[in-house]
């Protein structure tokens, strides 16, 4: 074990404080709203349904958070019309 | 009226039952008449670490839904005569407690004892939930480690919102009480320090209890630290937080290590 290693180890401290700072103050902001992607996703499954066949194990909803602007993946797999008949529109 | 305490934390295996058991023994040793109610319906552990698990009747549950009367469930103390325990019921049906039965229960004991100190479960289901519905004051009791204060923040959210104070819009008083702290570990950046947890938690601080091994001790024999070894670190800390939690002005001591160099050093090749 090198000199510097002791030394990293010694400043866990500063990391763990910083590391609640940042996600307590985004679960704070979040506490009192519903699960955003949860109410997302059942609500995109609901008009999907309504015009295709769909396995709600095939939909995917991911909300990726940068510090300006997040990203929300939605993902669905449908089956082709030749597989599994799929009601008209 | 006496007052109403919740030890809560969100977190498993924090301290809350230990300081529970610690706090409300030096209440009662004051001369206040103190209850401990424990709240862990399906895994109580109170009993065991008051050391009266071999007196266990009746139960919580037992009163809410008057198979018993309280009188028949509480137990008291064989060292201290102001001391009581109502323990909880062993029984798995998580919906056991009704919100009416503990307002009944709670409501009761307010009126005979100066304090009602409730002991939480962990998480914040139903069982934590009810455990703070009917409180004036909580105690959160959080180690210096990252999940643990996650947790806690989390408590104090719940705090703030779900009590029937909150809803009343009035706040219940929060405390905080920080467990197993190393000040020696802290200095060296090696663990959060008390400025870290109240600045990233804003609740005033009720003690620090540092990491004593009086406390395992205690456990063992079925006794509160704070009668067990009454001189110890972790008990006199414990002694400070009941007369802070009374109302006074106790100046807040850091628990140092007082070892010399030599015996850090060889307490160090020890361990």
């Amino acid at each position: 074990m090198s000199l510097l290693d002791i030394f990293k180890r010694r400043a866990s401290a500063p990391v763990a404080r910083e590391r609640l700072q940042v996600l307590l103050a985004y679960e704070r902001n979040n506490r009192n709203q519903p699960d955003l992607v949860a109410v997302l996703r059942e609500e995109i499954m609901a008009v999907i349904a309504k015009h295709v066949q769909v396995n709600p194990d095939d939909v995917r909803v991911t909300m990726d958070r940068g510090k300006t602007t997040s990203t929300l993946e939605i993902d669905i797999h449908i089956p082709n019309a030749d597989t599994k008949a799929a009601p008209a529109l | 009226m006496g007052k109403v305490v919740v030890v809560t934390s969100g977190k498993g295996g924090v301290g809350k039952t230990t300081s529970t058991a610690a706090l409300g023994a030096v209440l009662a040793q004051t001369g206040k008449k103190v209850v401990l109610i424990d709240f862990d319906v399906g895994l109580r552990n109170l009993d065991l670490v008051m050391g009266a698990e071999r007196r266990v009747v009746f139960d919580l549950v037992n009163v809410t839904q008057g198979v018993a009367k309280l009188s028949q469930a509480l137990i008291r103390d064989k060292r201290l005569e102001t001391l009581f325990l109502l323990p909880a019921s062993q029984t798995r049906d998580k919906d056991a407690l009704t919100e009416e039965g503990v307002a009944a229960v709670v409501a009761k004991l307010r009126e005979k004892f100066d304090y009602v100190i409730c002991d939480s479960p962990a998480g914040i289901e139903r069982g934590a939930q009810l455990a703070m519905r009917f409180a004036d004051e909580a105690v959160i009791v959080t180690n210096p480690e990252v999940s643990s204060v996650r947790d806690s923040d989390r408590i104090i959210g719940l705090l703030d919102s779900k009590t029937l104070k909150a809803e009343q819009g009035e706040s219940i008083a929060k405390h905080v009480l920080v467990t197993r702290y190393d000040a020696a570990r802290a200095a060296r950046g090696e663990m959060l320090s008390i400025d870290d947890i109240l600045e990233i938690l804003s609740v005033p601080l009720l003690g620090i209890i540092p990491e004593n091994q009086g406390v395992l001790r205690a456990s063992n024999v079925g006794s509160p630290v704070t009668l067990n070894e009454p001189t110890n670190a972790a008990a006199r800390a414990y002694a400070d937080a009941a007369r802070r939690l009374e109302g006074e002005d106790v100046p807040m001591v850091l628990p140092t290590e007082k070892k010399g160099l030599l015996n850090r050093l060889l307490g160090r090749r020890v361990a």
